[in-house]
């Protein structure tokens, strides 16, 4: 027996309520992250990831009350990124009861936020978020939703995430994000390479068949949002196929 | 949570959660005079469970970045960086539980419950024999194997976080609850 795969479906927080539609079991309210969470929770998700899209920052104070309610409820770790920007940000996030904060655009902006939060709070605790977008033979580092290069190579932002001293690589395809064909396989195996953290796979998961390549290119967990909120999968199939692919699910 | 000294001795059952560097954690215990209280309340048989870096720190010794720092020194041993592949272990893993267990009582071999960590105790140094009950050590295993809970009278550990396990978690927890 080994250390599990893990499944983990990924919730966007606007102001405190789930956007991006949510069409998923007998929910009394589909917009409540905290619901949301205990459904997927009683589904099986290994994890849980909150990204908050909220854009202005008067709102952004609902988050961290999200964050409290679900840590309070739901007893499986929960990661939170989205506009994570400074090492208070992260401390008030870890103090609401997240236990994992993901990094993106503020980890390109100044690489040495990674390191601060990493000393401060852990390893364990800090994800680098890359958005990589296919580019020539390889990969760009991408930040808005994928709409802005960066001239960085993914890979070696990855890399570069672990000597920084991150815990884990949150890896989202841009290219493959919302297509539903399948996980950016080179993509993952290039990154394999260079890491030995754990390594989320995200963008592509369209079918149960997917999962099980993205964790044989080296994936230690696998991430989706929209084909779990609009039950075109669920968890318990997603690792039913795992597991006849001969991969530990829990 | 407290930092209060009386608060944490008169207690039913302590609770030393734990998460970050070493070195870092017995800082913060030693300046709020923890270590000692789990010392006393041990003394009295009075209940503690340490969870994660809350039980490593219990062990003689940690070594994280090539720096040694003394632990509590409940237990001989050192806390080392795993050998493995992947390094954070992370995620949900099963154990071995030995017989007799009182946390692990109820479960079957095949629940996992939630790690994250990159250092554990290896080796299991206390020799055991005489008149006193040896301790009850459950193992995992992640590229190596490493101590992932330790039952010893008063005293109990996990390596794993049972608060973030979901329903075995809980199910430990209540466990532990149980025999206070």
């Amino acid at each position: 027996m080994a250390v599990a795969v893990r499944v983990i479906p990924c919730l966007d927080v606007d102001a405190g309520r789930v956007v991006k539609g949510v069409n998923f079991a007998d929910l009394v309210d589909a917009g409540d992250p905290v619901e949301l969470a205990a459904a997927y929770d009683a589904e099986g998700a290994d994890e849980l990831t909150f990204l908050d899209v909220t854009a202005s920052s008067s709102d952004r104070e609902t988050t961290f009350d999200v964050v409290r309610r679900t840590a309070e409820q739901v007893f499986i770790p929960l990661t939170v990124g989205g506009g994570v920007r400074t090492v208070d940000d992260i401390d008030r996030l870890l103090r609401a009861g997240a236990d994992k904060v993901s990094i993106n655009t503020a980890g390109i902006l100044r690489p040495e936020l990674l390191r601060e939060a990493s000393q401060r709070f852990g390893a364990q605790c800090v994800v680098l978020s890359v958005d990589a977008r296919r580019t020539g033979d390889g990969f760009e580092v991408t930040t808005h939703g994928g709409k802005r290069g960066t001239g960085i190579d993914a890979i070696e932002w990855a890399a570069r995430g672990q000597e920084l001293g991150v815990g884990e690589i949150l890896l989202n395809s841009m290219d493959a994000d919302g297509t539903k064909a399948g996980f950016d396989i080179e993509l993952i195996e290039r990154v394999r390479a260079v890491v030995d953290i754990p390594l989320i796979a995200s963008g592509g998961a369209g079918d149960v068949s997917h999962f099980a390549p993205a964790v044989r290119a080296g994936a230690d967990a696998v991430l989706a949002a929209s084909v779990f909120h609009f039950g075109q999968l669920r968890i318990g199939e997603v690792k039913d196929a795992m597991r006849a692919g001969g991969i530990e699910v829990r | 949570m407290t930092a209060d000294r009386h608060a944490a001795l008169n207690a039913d059952g302590l609770v030393v959660p734990g998460v970050g560097a070493f070195a870092a954690c017995m800082k913060g215990l030693k300046s709020v005079h923890g270590h000692r209280t789990v010392g006393t309340r041990l003394a009295g048989g009075r209940p503690v469970l340490g969870i994660c870096v809350g039980m490593q720190i219990l062990f003689e010794r940690g070594i994280e970045h090539g720096e040694e720092t003394e632990g509590c020194n409940e237990w001989p041993g050192t806390v080392e960086r795993l050998e493995a592949d992947v390094v954070p272990h992370m995620g949900w893993n099963t154990v071995r539980a030995p017989e007799g267990t009182t946390l692990f009582d109820g479960m079957d071999e095949d629940t996992r419950f939630y790690f994250v960590h990159s250092y554990g105790v290896r080796k299991w140094e206390l020799e055991s024999g005489g008149t006193i009950a040896a301790p009850l050590v459950t193992w995992a295993n992640h590229g190596c194997d490493f101590v992932a809970a330790v039952e010893n009278g008063a005293l109990s550990a996990t390596q794993f976080h049972p608060e973030k396990s979901g329903d075995a978690g809980a199910h430990l927890l209540k466990n532990w609850l149980k025999s206070l």
